[in-house]
């Protein structure tokens, strides 16, 4: 078995954490931004108002400054792959390498080019191609969202590949799998769209800042006009991706999808919490009541699990110790399992150290009895496979609120935005002034709820995190736990100085 | 055709295009070069802008480049990927924190209320340009001079090299006087083709004194380079290799990179032909008044950089060589993902040449008019 040092392991999940959520606070806004960049460019081109080029180069230099931290906080994550999960990055290389070189080649250099003409084009080349590269930096930032979501759904939902017991690593067996996996699929388009979404709010707060103060009154309403058509289309797709990623975490990660429900015991016709407070002693496989309070919606979570009204509904209880009665599995069982075949992967190694084929040839035949099973091998207690249940229960309540609460922003913004009433409503604004807060805790919540909800699992129920590390000092991480703390919050507080600055600035004295 | 192909091609092909691309962003550190010579060319907040705005039109590119060669070395060469960033940690960490300060300081130097001032963010660039090359040197430099790890048979790394009980993970690369001269060289040469860039790219009729300086640093960065240069290459004629015979044993073996220079005559061809491109470049912009040298120093420099590449990884040799335990060294052969990942990231580099023609297209379309002072004073970085 593996020693493992279990401080170290999470450090390392902390500074992944760390460094993905302060990345994640970036890349929405580039998702969006730059698409709404490339609206009001075009609207720019079609009417030739220079009101509307104002427009774009103010949207423009917010989007540049964000872009920048965006791209820094991302380059690490790229590299930790290596750094600190070395044995993952052996393990799944062969399966997930490819989408991390395919998003290098067609995305970050569409993105590289064209940003240089989106920012220090406009005299150099014609108009038309100026907005091309603005579709196209556009484009190649959500593009390089396919692929990093394709390399994440895969880990959630890990498809088209074998294990290989000579190398002892996973190996891609078909490639259209992992691309076309149903989770990689959803989560993109739940992705995107919520970005778009993120950088409608972006555009609408800082515009109903303009209203409150009655500075750049004109460039503020367009703004709000242009963010609250995209921003109410876009929460149409994220509300249906969402409930198709909901319906795909049933499927594939039900332990998640127990957690974030707070969801103990099974139930048919189980319907779902549209609030409550978890019960802080409940402890997996005790009789205590989950919830301190709760306020259900009947069926709903059995539609939305299994699209059926009757459907059952694991829980926590029944994935952990088993239900003989839904054929689930007991985590003890599959761990025995597990156990044999690193047992006997062990062996088959040794016996091809050793040159002895007809040992290596039984225990490769009795490891493959169990294969499956290999990454419960690694667990020591059936509990350890529960990821916790307070943080993504209460992120995906969080982020299901803010998302129910921005189609209504989006929608009453618009409609007094057409009417063109927006500055008699002062009630209004203070709203949309916080709305990119709120849009921001969404998306952390968002993350907190896909990669919470996935512990222990690195490659969901295949290989734990815990084996996926690399044979470090804890002291390493923890210093460059530290340095990635310390520096990204500079860059941050840069960040945000600077970015409020032009703001205050406003659009025709912007850059 | 591509399904055609045999693992062993796909993988010497693989490394080859990986070599490309390093090569490529060796070329591309024009931009490091540039940034380390900011504080030396630009005397005046004019100068200083018309270089920052010059360099940081290409910001993104070495950036991108390093980031595809890495997401590249992950999809064909994982076990290279984990063994090496997992075990040279150091080494690859501050790396990439000079990465990450560059990455902002571009767009937030000259903004206003920038937080740390416009100083900090010019020495951000001038340690990626600095500290960031010479640490990229030493690790490329471990291909020919190994490393200290070993791989268990589950391929996981154990890294072990300590100096006062501390372990390094990787830092002692930068103890190796080999590494530690093709960090320097790779350094000063970046210094040269970005101050041969910057000499193309902006329009110097109104800086006359910045044109001067730029020529002079062309010759005296070139000047300090050649004799790490020349310890490089004849190190690299005497140097014992790492040497991997047809049972896969490795073994030390004497004037192995001179071997392979023998086998594959194209090979020094190649190199002299871009030590001779490097040298002109820096001719005839440092004595013929021309501002073209950075396309024959560039060119010259993908070429020696594809040949530092290609060399310790094929005839027989191992490619990330421990000094611990020859048997751990890596070749393109042990290390590589399976056929059916190197077939498919084979059809996708296919679109290598699109993705190369559009970069190419948009590079000459931004730069066929330089740089002037107008433009700088209504955009800049």
């Amino acid at each position: 078995m593996i020693d493992v040092d279990l401080s170290m392991v999470n450090w390392a999940r902390g500074q992944f954490a760390l460094t993905a959520m302060y990345h994640w606070i970036f890349v929405p806004l580039t998702l969006g931004l730059s698409f709404l960049c490339a609206f009001f460019e075009s609207i720019y081109l079609r009417t030739g108002k220079e009101e509307w080029l104002s427009i774009t180069k103010f949207w423009m230099t917010l989007f540049g400054i964000n872009f920048a931290i965006g791209v820094a906080t991302g380059i690490i994550l790229e590299f930790q792959f290596g750094t600190n999960w070395s044995n993952y990055s052996w393990i799944v290389g062969d399966i997930f390498g490819a989408p991390l070189a395919i998003e290098g080649i067609f995305a970050f250099f569409l993105e590289a080019t064209f940003f240089a003409v989106m920012f220090f084009g406009w005299n150099r080349v014609s108009k038309r191609f100026h907005l091309f590269s603005t579709w196209m930096v556009a484009i190649g930032s959500n593009l390089s969202a396919v692929w990093i979501l394709v390399a994440n759904g895969w880990m959630q939902n890990p498809v088209g590949m074998i294990f290989n017991p000579e190398t002892a690593r996973f190996e891609m067996h078909d490639f259209a799998q992992v691309v076309f996996n149903p989770v990689a699929v959803s989560k993109f388009v739940h992705t995107s769209s919520s970005g778009f979404l993120m950088a409608s709010l972006f555009v609408l707060s800082i515009s109903c800042w303009y209203l409150i103060k009655g500075r750049h009154v004109q460039m503020a309403k367009k703004s709000i006009i242009v963010a609250c058509v995209f921003g109410l289309l876009s929460s149409g797709y994220v509300a249906f991706t969402g409930d198709e990623s909901a319906y795909e975490v049933a499927q594939k990660q039900p332990m998640k999808l127990a957690a974030v429900e707070g969801l103990y015991k099974g139930e048919t016709k189980a319907g779902i919490v549209a609030a409550g407070i978890l019960n802080p002693h409940k402890k997996p496989g005790d009789n205590q009541d989950p919830f301190l309070i709760k306020m259900q919606i009947p069926y709903l979570l059995s539609i939305l699990a299994n699209r059926s009204l009757n459907s059952f509904v694991p829980g926590i209880d029944d994935l952990v110790y088993g239900n003989a009665k839904q054929g689930i599995e007991s985590v003890e069982s599959k761990m025995i399992k597990g156990k044999k075949a690193i047992k006997n992967l062990a062996l088959f190694k040794q016996a091809k150290k050793d040159k002895d084929d007809p040992k290596a040839k039984l225990a490769l035949e009795k490891f493959k009895e169990n294969q499956e099973y290999m990454g419960y091998g690694y667990l020591n207690n059936p509990e350890e496979s529960i990821p916790s249940v307070a943080i993504p229960y209460y992120a995906f309540h969080i982020m299901v609120t803010l998302g129910t609460l921005f189609p209504i922003i989006f929608a009453l913004f618009l409609f007094y935005g057409l009417k063109d009433s927006l500055t008699q409503k002062r009630w209004l604004l203070p709203i949309g002034l916080i709305s990119a807060f709120l849009g921001l805790i969404a998306q952390q919540s968002g993350w907190v709820v896909a990669e919470v909800g996935r512990q222990p699992w690195a490659i969901y129920g295949l290989l734990p995190v815990k084996v996926s590390t690399t044979n470090l000092a804890v002291g390493n991480v923890q210093t460059t736990f530290f340095m990635f703390l310390g520096l990204f919050t500079l860059l941050l507080a840069a960040e945000i100085k600077i970015m409020l600055k032009q703001i205050s600035i406003g659009p025709s004295e912007g850059r | 055709m591509i399904s055609n192909l045999d693992y062993t091609t796909l993988q010497q092909l693989w490394w080859i295009i990986i070599a490309i691309v390093g090569a490529l962003f060796l070329f591309l550190t024009l931009v490091q070069g540039g940034q380390t010579l900011l504080w030396q060319i630009a005397k005046t907040d004019l100068e200083k802008s018309l270089v920052i705005t010059c360099l940081g039109r290409k910001w993104e590119m070495p950036f991108t480049t390093l980031v595809l060669f890495g997401g590249a070395l992950f999809a064909a060469f994982p076990k290279f990927y984990a063994t090496s960033f997992g075990g040279a940690y150091w080494v690859w960490m501050l790396i990439l924190f000079s990465f990450i300060i560059q990455a902002v300081s571009y767009e937030y130097r000259k903004k206003p209320d920038n937080l740390l001032g416009a100083r900090v963010y010019e020495l951000f660039l001038f340690i990626n340009g600095s500290l960031g090359i010479l640490l990229i040197g030493a690790a490329v430099g471990t291909f020919y001079t190994g490393s200290n790890f070993t791989l268990d048979l589950y391929n996981r790394v154990t890294w072990d090299y300590t100096l006062a009980g501390i372990n390094l993970r990787g830092l002692e690369a930068a103890f190796s006087l080999f590494n530690l001269c093709l960090g320097i060289f790779l350094v000063f040469n970046a210094r040269v083709l970005g101050a041969l860039y910057l000499l193309n790219g902006i329009d110097l009729s109104s800086t006359p004194d910045l044109e001067s300086r730029l020529r002079r640093q062309v010759w005296s960065n070139f000047f300090i380079a050649l004799p790490f240069l020349l310890y490089v290459l004849i190190s690299l004629l005497t140097m014992k290799g790492f040497n991997v015979d047809n049972t896969g044993t490795v073994s030390l073996t004497a004037s192995k990179y001179l071997s392979t220079l023998l086998a594959m005559p194209y090979l020094p061809i190649i190199l002299l032909c871009g030590i001779i491109l490097v040298i002109y470049g820096v001719f005839s912009s440092s004595f013929k008044q021309s501002n073209q040298g950075i396309w024959f120093s560039g060119l010259g420099t993908i070429f020696t950089g594809l040949v530092l590449l290609i060399l310790p990884a094929f005839n027989n040799t191992a490619f990330y060589p421990s000094k611990l335990d020859l048997q751990s060294s890596l070749t393109i052969y042990n290390a590589s993902s399976s056929m059916l990942t190197l077939t498919i990231m084979t059809y996708v580099a296919l679109g290598i040449p699109f993705v190369l023609a559009y970069v190419v297209y948009v590079w000459k379309l931004m730069d066929s008019k330089k740089l002037t002072v107008d433009e700088v004073n209504e955009e800049s970085y």
